[in-house]
């Protein structure tokens, strides 16, 4: 139930591998403190890896929301990679997939971040 | 035709939540709904459960939540009833609206809308009664069958 992140950098981005459940309460929880601690080091480009999450409900996706402006506030970007197709779908419905910058592949995505 | 009916009253807890949540799942695969439908109807019950706790009954260990499955053979009906000051549901701001898009809360009902066959929200000063449904699969739309 509960979730796991673990973060590793890659030519200056920070990939942030998450698994599990980004719901209300510890997931929501884990998610907002593990980006406010990249961004209080100076760690603004931020790639979240979603391959393992395989749940998020309307609390996760407000932390994401969070997350995103967060972190463009700070001069920084935030991308997500690997959607899985539920969280897919939920960022569809809510309109919020073309919000974020989604990518599908790490290599692509790592290249994608600006100088 | 009888229905079955199930009901539980629970704390205003987070631990409520995922309870709920997984009591849905539980009566949804039981009612022969697939997997897909399966998440629907436990991710929308689950959203009516965090309201029912956070905004209606906001934690508070007096308030209680009752939560109710009743199966008919065409219909998965759930009931959530909190003991809050009652929602108005017409002061939720449309969370598709441009000017939304990037707030970080009011997604629940909407979520629980896009999931589900009918949602009827019923708020009084005593709390907040929420009524879904799903439909048993090819009960969409229902028609009296012909001789």
């Amino acid at each position: 139930m509960t979730m796991k992140s673990s973060t590793r950098q890659v030519n200056g981005v920070t990939i942030v591998d998450l698994s599990g459940r980004i719901t209300l309460g510890e997931g929501s929880v884990i998610l907002r403190d593990t980006v406010r601690d990249l961004l209080s080091k100076g760690q603004k480009k931020i790639l979240l890896n979603l391959a393992d999450v395989n749940y998020i409900d309307s609390s996760g996706i407000g932390e994401l929301v969070s997350a995103f402006t967060t972190t463009k506030n700070q001069g920084g970007e935030l991308k997500l990679l690997h959607l899985t197709k539920k969280v897919h779908d939920l960022l569809q419905i809510t309109k919020l997939y073309t919000v974020f910058d989604v990518k599908e592949d790490e290599a692509t995505a790592v290249k994608s971040f600006g100088a | 035709m009888t229905a079955d009916r199930v009901s539980y009253t629970l704390d205003s807890t987070l631990e409520t939540v995922n309870n709920a949540e997984q009591k849905a799942g539980r009566i949804a695969a039981e009612a022969g709904f697939d997997d897909e439908e399966i998440m629907k109807i436990s991710m929308a019950v689950r959203e009516a459960a965090v309201n029912a706790v956070l905004h209606g009954n906001a934690y508070d260990p007096n308030k209680k939540v009752t939560l109710a499955f009743e199966r008919t053979p065409r219909d998965l009906v759930i009931i959530i009833r909190d003991q809050g000051k009652g929602l108005d549901a017409g002061m939720i701001p449309d969370p598709l609206a441009p000017e939304n898009l990037l707030k970080t809360s009011g997604r629940g009902i909407f979520l629980i809308r896009s999931f589900m066959d009918v949602v009827e929200i019923h708020p009084s000063q005593t709390g907040t009664e929420l009524r879904m449904i799903k439909h048993v699969r090819g009960n969409a739309e229902p028609k009296e069958a012909s001789q």
